[in-house]
């Protein structure tokens, strides 16, 4: 039985991955997850200087799911090399880092500045983030935008890079085919849809930020449609996510054609839920007989 | 070691109105100690995420937790339905507790203000000093008062006056002319403001528990942030995560 995904040149023994801010660098999971036993661990978005982030409050609960406007706090690249990248090093697990940025040169520091670590396998760039005023999602919501930053950061990155895109796009297959034509490795989605949640007893928003990005499992159903259309518009591999709590609904992914998953929100609910999730899909392929997992990528048409 | 655990409900009660005092049976107790929380989470799957609740109090043999709570939406109120022998599921143990070393031998004074009072009971069973007890209420539901009287001298203060000082868990401090070496409090937020000023004016130290919208309790998300005076040792910006940095502060290290 081979559940082992390649990606860009590099081979995953599982496709079961952590969603970029909620896993941290994985540390605090560590004491629920052996996080050998994952595919990959996606950090915590990182920028070139430290992120002091948004104010409080940045979480909510709504129906469902959950609105987070985090604002990207971070400690920055300097800190990052010298506490996780070694922290991560210690397992065998495949590392991609979540790179973000104001400016294109930001993330150009970022790219560089890892370009000559080899315990990163991937860098995965966040031109997504719906909470921070100044870049990030500019990137990600215009294809010629996306097709400029792509294109600059293949210039400089040694590891291959997977954009990650917005779901609060018209058109997903637009969006994905521009990374790929300018030379993305490979890509992820959905990064989290804007939302919005009014307190009706303070008259107040219930984020400072007013706006958040909301995930969990109510908005799989969004995740996997658009997972379906970009898969089908590129040849580059796509990872996806947008509420997977169960190795069903990865299972659900990979046949709407993700090349691996990823965990977010749900680590919140059940820290145990990508190490789960590794078992599940192992219990599914002897269920049907299914002797390679790549097998089942993108099987509906 | 933190875990995700079961629970079984041992009691519940209303001890005034729309707050609750429940026994659950956990392994979490074995490890829990005074000011620490635990993740609470409802079963209806529209709500996902863990409330965080204080712990009120240890049982004796560490097989059993108390949570006193007051609904505050959907999930408090899910629990409130909560019956003998159902099962619950737990996160925890998380954050950092009171330091109640600091109090070995000195006059402290435990505050607790409102739906904070319940932690300060486990507090004052562990501590060790000469025990001023400062509770705040709104009225005359004077919940967990009769517990914490066992283990040191309860003063009282009502916003609307009917038992005790008129007034804040501050006014109560002046009106009885009460001195004290090292404060620990739970509180709402302009009662930890006040406590901050007193302390600082006093040259005392005061460790406040505070509280923020959580999701993950764990420390990854980065949710739950305070402002703090140095650069915070995580993400290096001046936020200390409440869920594992805290929720109980040095007074002094905190912009509140």
């Amino acid at each position: 039985m081979n559940t082992q995904i390649e990606i860009a040149g590099v081979t995953f023994k599982n496709p079961v991955m952590t969603a970029s801010g909620t896993f941290g660098s994985g540390m605090e999971y560590s004491e629920f997850v052996d996080l050998n036993k994952l595919g990959a661990v996606v950090t915590k978005g990182v920028a070139n200087v430290p992120w002091p982030g948004n104010p409080t409050p940045r979480v909510t609960e709504v129906y469902g799911g959950m609105l987070n406007a985090i604002g990207l706090q971070n400690p920055g690249i300097d800190v990052f090399m010298e506490r996780d990248i070694p922290f991560l090093k210690k397992y065998d697990t495949k590392v991609i880092v979540n790179v973000c940025g104001k400016t294109v040169e930001d993330y150009v520091e970022v790219v560089e500045r890892l370009a000559d670590e080899p315990a990163v396998a991937m860098l995965e760039i966040n031109v997504s983030c719906p909470n921070v005023k100044e870049g990030a999602i500019a990137f990600g919501q215009k294809a010629c935008a996306l097709y400029d930053i792509t294109d600059e950061l293949k210039k400089h990155a040694k590891q291959p890079i997977i954009m990650k895109l917005s779901p609060n796009v018209t058109d997903i297959a637009e969006m994905a085919k521009a990374a790929e034509a300018a030379g993305a490795d490979a890509l992820s989605l959905i990064n989290t849809i804007t939302g919005m949640k009014i307190d009706i007893h303070r008259r107040r928003f219930a984020l400072a930020n007013k706006t958040g990005g909301m995930s969990g499992p109510a908005i799989k159903p969004i995740a996997v449609r658009m997972v379906y259309q970009a898969s089908h518009a590129v040849k580059i591999p796509v990872i996806g996510m947008g509420g997977i709590a169960t190795a069903d609904d990865a299972i659900e992914f990979m046949m709407a054609g993700a090349s691996a998953i990823s965990v977010g929100a749900m680590n919140f609910v059940n820290p145990y839920a990508t190490s789960e999730i590794v078992d599940g899909i192992e219990a599914y392929m002897r269920q049907y007989k299914i002797n390679d997992l790549k097998d089942i990528i993108g099987c509906v048409e | 070691m933190k875990q995700k655990t079961k629970g079984i409900v041992l009691s519940q009660k209303e001890i005034a109105p729309d707050i609750y005092d429940m026994w659950i049976e956990t392994s979490l107790a074995k490890e829990a100690c005074a000011g620490q929380f635990v993740g609470v989470f409802p079963k209806d799957k529209s709500t996902l995420l863990p409330r965080p609740i204080s712990i009120c109090e240890i049982k004796e043999d560490k097989t059993a937790l108390r949570l006193v709570y007051r609904i505050a939406g959907a999930g408090t109120a899910e629990f409130s339905k909560l019956c003998e022998k159902d099962t619950v599921e737990l996160l925890g143990v998380l954050g950092n507790g009171f330091p109640l070393k600091e109090a070995e031998g000195k006059k402290v004074f435990l505050i607790g203000g409102g739906i904070g009072i319940p932690p300060m009971l486990q507090s004052a069973k562990d501590c060790d000093g000469d025990k001023q007890i400062l509770l705040g209420y709104r009225d005359g539901q004077l919940f967990l008062k009769n517990d914490l009287e066992q283990y040191g001298t309860v003063y009282v203060a009502t916003e609307d006056g009917s038992v005790g000082t008129k007034g804040n868990v501050m006014d109560a401090i002046a009106a009885n002319n009460l001195k004290a070496d090292v404060i620990f409090a739970c509180g709402p937020m302009p009662m930890l403001r006040a406590i901050k000023k007193y302390a600082a004016e006093q040259g005392i130290k005061a460790y406040i528990s505070l509280e923020e919208h959580m999701a993950c309790g764990v420390g990854a998300c980065l949710g739950c942030v305070v402002k703090t005076k140095e650069i915070d040792h995580h993400s290096h910006v001046n936020n200390a995560r409440i869920c594992t940095d805290g929720p109980v502060f040095d007074a002094d290290d905190v912009e509140i």
